[in-house]
């Protein structure tokens, strides 16, 4: 197929050419496997959420589609563009705005985008008229003519995703591009994100570790643990997955003996643990309450709290990767039952 | 190329038509200039990394003239200030450099926005040098006016005076690939540095205070096997002996030979850093 196509992205038939394709997508550094065998495919014109916690391969997956790491084996295309053979059709493609904010503390904000224009063979008007598209986006008022030293972490991300965006690419990888930044700039950012993706149809492949980007943003989630692609679909899709309702007990006392318990319910599908909060999983949320609150005082287990709840992606989390995602954002190991279900 | 895998049925049958990418290589020439003009930017934003490269050599000069003058006269060299104006003017331009900005790069992720870009990679090198040489030539002014203020005059005149400032930003040039080659290869910071030491076996295992006749033992050995032996040969026969083939054609195979060795390890170190692998 002439790999063209693929950046045209409605075809006949209502098929739509995939913007990204992986396939048993590896990286090894050494003795180390990073990324173990990745099979993806994003449509042109979605938000795909890549998540997984620090270390799972989240990042040197995003490298090797953008054609800044060679994948060890397997094979990947972004915009039609082979990223092992045809590495510059790639970067002529798509933005990135990567995890480390790209800034040169020494440019002005309006230095680095005109640098960026330049790089990417624009022309001064067009360089003029991007910057100017682009500066609602970039709300950096007369700071834009500052060094960008003198920025805030949000400005210098902000900057960083204009950086990305100044040749207008088909498709923008975000690598967790709102670590750090305060509530407001985050909804500022992913309010940005959808209007790129909804106005421009711009496919854009997002990472994050917070659980809530990704239920807010992305079309289709993929989860990512230790090198593999464990689970993906819509997000609504993956919390069905998990079942109808959850009823969250926080204990005072003996794990096991509440676990035990409530796996004895008729009512109960499965049991999670993650530190003092058993997470059960019921058919029905209403029905199950009293039948779990009455269980956990029959086995004489202190309870502090008792919740009932729909699924969240941190259920889904947990019960593809055995640990919960807000954990490993603190940097909490959380003893959990790996999977402890019934 | 792989052949490219079937389409997938679709999950957003309403997706808009993707947009057009406006990017395009810019050619060879503009990655060059573009990557030139940010580092001059960047050096104009740090102007004290100029005050040693202005200051040094006049320190010296000054220093070598004032306590070595007369002693030198009473052996017969006459011409002490023409035998010190090419050293001035090697401190002045050896291992002015950006590199340093190099290691900064790829530490904070800006090297990796770069290669994100469509860039010529060897641009990303040669923007730099181009940067180092613009910003040479002016440190060269300096020395020249001290060298006229104190009375040097070049045999060779004006043309003369110019090569004079081309064998330097020659010898410049090529010894800044080293550093490169350090940068790239390392990008730590320390590492990096500390490769001003270099400038020292260079500089004073050479002909930079007596001639090389009046060396003896291993001096005079070490001297006739450093580089910069002969483009102080070079740089002292344009001011005292005119333009005489021999200290010229040596001065020039000096300077192509550390600058071949420099720049290959400064290509090699580049290549390193920008492949995949």
């Amino acid at each position: 197929m002439d790999p063209r196509v693929a950046v045209s992205p409605q075809l006949s038939g209502g098929l739509v050419a995939p913007a990204i394709i992986a396939r048993d997508l590896r990286r090894r550094f050494g003795d180390k496997t990073a990324v173990d065998g990745v099979d993806l495919q994003v449509p042109a014109g979605q938000i795909y959420g890549f998540l997984g916690a620090n270390g799972a391969g989240k990042s040197t997956t995003v490298r090797m589609l953008c054609a800044l790491l060679t994948p060890s084996a397997g094979s990947a295309w972004v915009a039609g563009h082979d990223v092992a053979t045809d590495p510059i059709g790639v970067h002529l493609a798509i933005g990135a705005a990567l995890q480390a904010t790209a800034i040169d503390d020494k440019q002005t904000g309006l230095e680095h985008l005109e640098l960026q224009g330049r790089l990417y063979g624009l022309r001064r008007r067009e360089i003029s008229r991007r910057i100017a598209e682009l500066s609602e986006l970039i709300d950096l008022g007369d700071a834009l003519r500052r060094p960008a030293g003198s920025y805030s972490g949000g400005m210098k991300r902000r900057l960083d995703l204009a950086l990305a965006l100044i040749h207008n690419p088909s498709v923008l990888f975000l690598d967790e591009p709102t670590t750090g930044l305060d509530p407001v700039s985050r909804f500022a950012l992913w309010d940005e994100v959808r209007r790129l993706n909804r106005e421009r149809g711009t496919t854009v492949f997002l990472t994050t570790q917070y659980l809530e980007e990704a239920d807010e943003l992305a079309e289709r989630v993929g989860i990512i643990a230790r090198g593999r692609l464990v689970v993906e679909d819509t997000p609504d899709a993956l919390k069905r997955r998990v079942g109808a309702d959850m009823v969250v007990a926080r204990v005072d006392g003996d794990t096991e003996v509440a676990v035990r318990a409530l796996r004895a319910l008729p009512e109960v599908e499965s049991v999670d643990v993650a530190a003092s909060e058993i997470t059960a999983r019921v058919g029905d949320g209403p029905t199950a309450v009293t039948p779990v609150a009455l269980a956990l005082s029959g086995a004489g287990v202190p309870v502090e709290s008792l919740t009932l709840r729909r699924p969240t992606l941190d259920d889904v989390f947990l019960a593809v990767t055995g640990r919960r995602m807000a954990g490993v954002e603190a940097g909490e190991e959380l003893a959990t039952t790996g999977g402890a279900s019934r | 190329m792989t052949a490219l895998p079937e389409t997938l049925p679709t999950t957003v049958p309403q997706a808009l038509p993707a947009p057009r990418s406006l990017a395009r290589r810019a050619g060879f020439a503009r990655d060059v200039l573009s990557i030139a003009g940010r580092s001059l930017r960047q050096a104009r934003r740090e102007p004290e990394t100029l005050f040693p490269p202005i200051f040094v050599p006049v320190f010296f000069f000054a220093i070598f003239v004032g306590s070595l003058e007369s002693i030198f006269g009473q052996a017969g060299i006459d011409q002490f200030r023409a035998f010190q104006l090419p050293v001035s003017i090697v401190i002045a331009v050896t291992g002015v450099t950006r590199a340093p900005a190099v290691v900064t790069d790829i530490m904070n992720g800006y090297f990796d926005r770069l290669l994100l870009s469509p860039v010529n990679r060897l641009a990303l090198l040669l923007g730099m040098m181009v940067a180092d040489l613009a910003i040479v030539a002016a440190l060269t002014v300096p020395v020249l006016a001290m060298g006229a203020l104190v009375g040097v005059e070049f045999v060779t005149g004006v043309p003369g005076m110019l090569a004079f400032v081309g064998v330097a930003l020659a010898w410049s040039l090529a010894y800044v690939g080293i550093l490169y080659a350090v940068a790239l290869r390392t990008a730590n910071p320390t590492v990096t540095a500390q490769t001003f030491l270099l400038f020292f076996p260079f500089v004073f295992l050479s002909t930079t205070i007596v001639p090389r006749e009046q060396m003896s033992g291993w001096m005079a050995s070490v001297a006739g096997v450093n580089p910069l032996t002969y483009v102080y040969g070079a740089l002292r026969s344009l001011i005292v002996d005119g333009w005489a083939q021999a200290p010229l054609l040596k001065g020039f195979v000096a300077i192509a030979a550390v600058g071949l060795v420099a720049h290959t390890l400064a290509y090699l170190a580049l290549r390193g850093r920008v492949s995949r692998g």
